[in-house]
């Protein structure tokens, strides 16, 4: 048996079993904390996971290919459905793929809104993760429910600018699709003061709790050579240690305006992967201060030709997700149709190490682990 | 580690309590169907086709264009051309069928049409007990007046209206000026 | 037959004019009239026999299960309320018909048993669940002189019984054919073998103190009697709280530790493990629907306020309460306001908090669980022993800075020996 013993606890030694004395448990497609339909296959030795392997691919909807027969701009509603809770990132990572494969550029205001509507999306996701990662501790939603109670405030507000609460579909290529009135921006500044109450809220609920640190800490390690061997990315990777943010490192869009800091975790473990996404929700809100008191007036949307047709080549577009980096890569041969589009998906490829993750801890353990990488199987099996 | 982070998550819990009886920022629940309307005057479900005037046929603003059957996604949009007797063409559908399972208001019918007609609806109460027939829309569900556009999108249903005054007048500004060329080379013949 | 109704009848009416007329014991009505009737049904042959156990019993089923369909209510509306949401609000006015909706609901389900489960243990087990739940009712003294039954080892008898129910959560999690059921029932057992020791450990000390394990004894120990016998009200009101157990040192300690152990014998949050139902389903219940699933949530309330109404009695001073003499009264232990509604205040209260507890903590994990059973629990409830014993042997100005100084000293030792290597509880995080 493949097993590898690095990333278990100290205190677990791996015994070889005679794989027949073994409790195999499909955990999955229907469980309610996979988030979705996924299934893991776990043998139990008691309660300690000996090993694990992970199946996904129930939600697949042939998104790439899909895409391939579409329009350029046909496929941006589709985006919104690879992560549904952050619809408007997905549909900007996209847009600035495009932008890039057509060179075409994208007004001021259209920017400032963007990076607020994404910066909204940040707060959103780590909202609901952070719930949701209690509520796979055991809590009976509290946490969950003061995390959407939050969120809709949110989603009212993305409501307002775009029509829909998730599926927004609210950007375009060069601009976004409709302006913002003023009163959108001044309820905009009003949550983003009274955010931090709320976030302050949380701490006191959750950071000291002793079941909350005594669940989480020194659970599913993940070392800083294992984490950038394996391609992670977002806050999971930082979580380890490395100073890796897209919006410092590429700076797209107009990041580099803003002054804002990235937190690091020190242990890799579930704990600081919890405590960074707190973490990073209040540097959301510097940006979004700053953005909020910077925005200008002006155009939303540049001249793009009703029906696009890119020069021949290739563009690959990144930008920095909630759940990690979110990567588009297109291929034009100059018809209306991308000749090739494919999704980098941060969900997928950070799911990638939930086995060497969970391997010695306890089946408890496995569903916080796989709660705090973050996922949306929406974007895993595309 | 001896306790206080428990109290002092508890005493978190407690105040959400005794708030959610005094402070709506707290209790944000809306009750349904008692609770009043809350949809945003933006929202939108599923698309519509606006009707001027009172009788929905003749004052269609679809032309059949096919623009939004070609541009929808997940294509949901069927329609057919209508025809006189004599099996000319005419300048509008026969059928226009939206199937309400399928369509995921994404709202790009509404943008590539040219002529002002399609719209979304915000009327989110569209279960059935058919799914099969309850959930296909055809041109008479679909059809609504303008007055219902304005009722649910004032905004955008002056701004439709707005632009299509603008269209018109510089319809009837070109037809002037053309008439005004007929006359005006007329005499000369 | 005619003649014994006849007869009954009269009987009421001489009782009534005896007995209400004075209103001397204005607590003891209840107690009264049951006394009266068995001694009625005493004449009545076999039916009578029949008849005096079951005005025994069914008022206990009674009464708990419909105290277990408000609490289900009360449950859902104060979790509702603590995550700032209305709960249950359609079916009556409040929401207050909800449990009988439900009820309805469970009734009518159909009811699955898996293909492959054993269908025998399958079926017996929520049957078998109930009985220990409801026999852990019989030796609560709920009001004065109101006990279904006044044994001199109940105490004894209610641990043995009420570690039945753990026999029957792993039973169905066996019979489901099942994995998470199994999981759930293993986890059930284990929880049993490391809770009841601390659970037993903290109950002893009210035992020592008071020299019986007859819970109305434990009861009647837990007053003042020279202030309760006095005619002052207010020294009246203070002798029957002043006197709980649990405004001693060791009695405190005794009601948190068992209070804590309650909480891990009635699967309550967060103990909720063989329940879990982030991890494993529903755990023993995942195979269960319908009116068996009804029946093991039944259990499962009638268990919890069983063992919070052994709390209760053994350190919240159990009916007592401020309470006074009527002043019409020449009985020197009369109460105006009958002690049953102190007792079941004290229930409510206790479920409250537990409803408190269960809206806030996340659920710890299975060998944490053990761990702080064994290596927490374990060793404050014996320290508790023995301070409890030396405290019994001290004036009381000797005796209350001592132990509190011990109790307190030693949960910090605990506390630090508990503490892991790999937890620490203030992590800072740097800004790159």
């Amino acid at each position: 048996m493949n097993t590898s013993t690095g990333y278990a606890p100290r205190n677990y030694k791996i015994v070889k079993h005679k794989d027949k004395t073994l409790l195999e448990v499909a955990m999955g497609p229907h469980h309610p904390s996979t988030h979705g339909v996924f299934r893991m296959d776990v043998k139990l030795d008691g309660e300690t996971i000996i090993d694990l392997i992970p199946y996904f691919g129930y939600l697949h909807r042939n998104h790439e290919k899909l895409a391939e027969d579409m329009t350029y701009f046909s496929t941006m509603p589709y985006t919104d459905r690879l992560d549904y809770l952050c619809s408007m990132t997905n549909n900007w990572a996209y847009a600035l793929t495009v932008e890039k494969l057509a060179n075409i550029s994208v007004p001021e205001r259209a920017e400032y809104i963007r990076v607020i509507i994404g910066e909204l999306t940040r707060l959103v996701n780590h909202m609901l993760l952070v719930g949701f990662y209690i509520n796979d501790l055991g809590a009976i939603g509290t946490p969950l429910l003061y995390a959407l109670r939050e969120r809709e405030k949110i989603l009212d507000l993305f409501e307002w600018a775009s029509g829909a609460r998730m599926m927004c579909n609210y950007l375009r290529f060069g601009g976004i699709r409709e302006d913002v009135s003023d009163e959108w921006l001044a309820s905009c500044n009003k949550l983003v003061d009274a955010f931090p109450y709320f976030l302050d809220e949380y701490d006191q609920l959750l950071t000291g709790n002793e079941i909350v640190i005594s669940r989480s800490q020194g659970v599913g390690v993940l070392s800083k050579e294992l984490a950038i061997n394996a391609g992670i990315t977002g806050p999971m990777l930082r979580a380890s240690g490395v100073n890796y943010d897209l919006r410092k490192t590429d700076s797209y869009s107009i990041y580099d305006r803003f002054n804002f800091r990235v937190p690091l975790g020190q242990f890799g473990d579930c704990y600081d992967r919890f405590m960074l996404r707190l973490l990073e929700m209040r540097e959301s809100i510097t940006i979004l201060k700053q953005a909020l008191r910077d925005i200008p007036k002006g155009e939303i949307q540049s001249k793009v030709p009703p029906v696009l047709k890119p020069k021949p080549g290739e563009a690959y577009g990144r930008i920095e997700s909630p759940k990690g980096e979110l990567g588009f890569y297109l291929v034009s041969d100059g018809s209306v149709n991308p000749y090739r589009y494919r999704v980098r998906p941060p969900s997928l490829i950070n799911l990638t190490l939930l086995r060497d993750l969970c391997i010695g801890h306890k089946l408890a353990d496995t569903i916080i682990i796989f709660g705090s990488i973050d996922i949306v199987l929406g974007e895993v099996d595309r | 580690m001896n306790g206080q982070g428990i109290l002092k998550g508890m005493l978190v819990t407690a105040k959400n309590f005794f708030g959610s009886y005094v402070s709506r920022e707290r209790l944000t629940t809306v009750s349904y169907p008692e609770g009043g309307n809350t949809i945003k005057e933006q929202s939108r479900n599923i698309p519509f086709l606006v009707f001027d005037g009172e009788d929905p046929v003749a004052g269609m603003r679809c032309t059949a264009c096919q623009k939004c059957e070609k541009a929808c996604p997940p294509q949901c949009i069927f329609i057919e051309k209508d025809k006189d007797e004599r099996g000319k063409a005419l300048q509008r559908p026969k059928v226009f069928d939206i199937d309400a399972s399928v369509c995921m208001g994404c709202q790009i019918c509404v943008e590539v049409c040219p002529f002002e007609s399609i719209w979304m609806d915000s009327n989110f109460e569209l279960s059935t007990f058919n799914r099969f027939e309850g959930l296909q829309f055809n041109r008479e569900k679909l059809l609504k007046s303008n007055t219902y556009f304005h009722k649910i999108h004032p905004q955008q249903a002056q701004a439709s209206d707005d632009r299509l005054a603008e269209k018109e007048r510089k319809r009837l500004e070109r037809e002037a000026a053309r008439r005004a060329e007929k006359s005006a080379s007329e005499p000369q013949v | 037959m005619q003649d014994t109704l006849n007869l009954f009848v009269m009987n009421i009416g001489q009782w009534l004019s005896a007995n209400l007329g004075t209103l001397n014991n204005p607590d003891q009505i209840i107690v009264e009239i049951a006394r009266w009737l068995r001694t009625e049904f005493g004449n009545w042959g076999v039916v009578g026999f029949i008849l005096a156990n079951l005005m025994a019993t069914v008022p206990l089923i009674a009464v708990f299960s419909g105290c277990f369909a408000l609490t289900t209510w009360l449950e859902r509306k104060g979790l509702g309320r603590i995550q700032n949401r209305y709960g249950p609000n359609r079916v009556g006015p409040y929401g207050l018909f909800q449990p009988m909706a439900d009820g309805i609901k469970m009734l009518l389900k159909e009811d699955i048993v898996p293909e492959r489960a054993d269908k025998i243990g399958h079926f017996l087990a929520p049957v078998i669940i109930m009985i220990p739940a409801m026999t852990g009712l019989v030796f609560l003294p709920i009001g004065r002189n109101i006990i279904a039954a006044s044994i001199d080892s109940a105490l004894l008898f209610f641990f043995a019984i009420g570690s039945i129910v753990s026999l029957s959560v792993f039973m169905a999690g066996w019979a489901s054919h099942n994995k998470f059921s199994l999981v759930g029932g293993m986890r059930a057992i284990a929880q049993l073998v490391s809770y009841e020791m601390p659970l037993i450990l903290s109950a002893v000390v009210v035992v020592m103190f008071v020299g019986s394990m007859n819970t109305s004894v434990i009861v009647e120990a837990q007053q003042i009697k020279s202030w309760v016998t006095s005619d002052a009200p207010a020294l009246q009101c203070l002798g029957q709280v002043l006197g709980w157990h649990v405004f001693q040192p060791w009695g405190l300690m005794g009601f948190l530790l068992l209070f804590v152990s309650a909480l891990a014998e009635a699967n309550r949050s967060p103990f909720d493990l063989p329940e879990a139902d982030s991890e494993i389903i529903a755990g023993h219940l995942t195979e269960y629907s319908g009116f068996k699933y009804a029946l093991f949530f039944l259990a499962e309330y009638v268990n919890t306020f069983a063992i919070i109404g052994i709390c209760t009695t053994l350190f919240l001073g159990g009916w007592n309460g401020p309470n006074i003499r009527p002043p019409w009264s020449d009985d020197p232990q009369a109460l105006l306001i009958p002690g049953f509604v102190w007792f079941f205040l004290k229930i409510f209260v206790l479920m409250g908090i537990m409803i408190w507890i269960r809206g806030t903590l996340p659920r710890l994990r299975i060998d944490q669980l053990m761990g702080f059973a064994w290596k927490f629990l374990l060793p404050l409830a014996i320290i508790n022993l023995l301070v409890a014993g030396c405290f019994y042997h001290m004036e009381w100005y000797f005796g209350w800075p001592f132990s509190i100084l011990i109790l307190c000293k030693s949960y910090a030792i605990v506390v630090r020996l508990n503490k892991s290597k790999l937890v620490n509880s203030n992590r800072t995080y740097t800004y790159a």
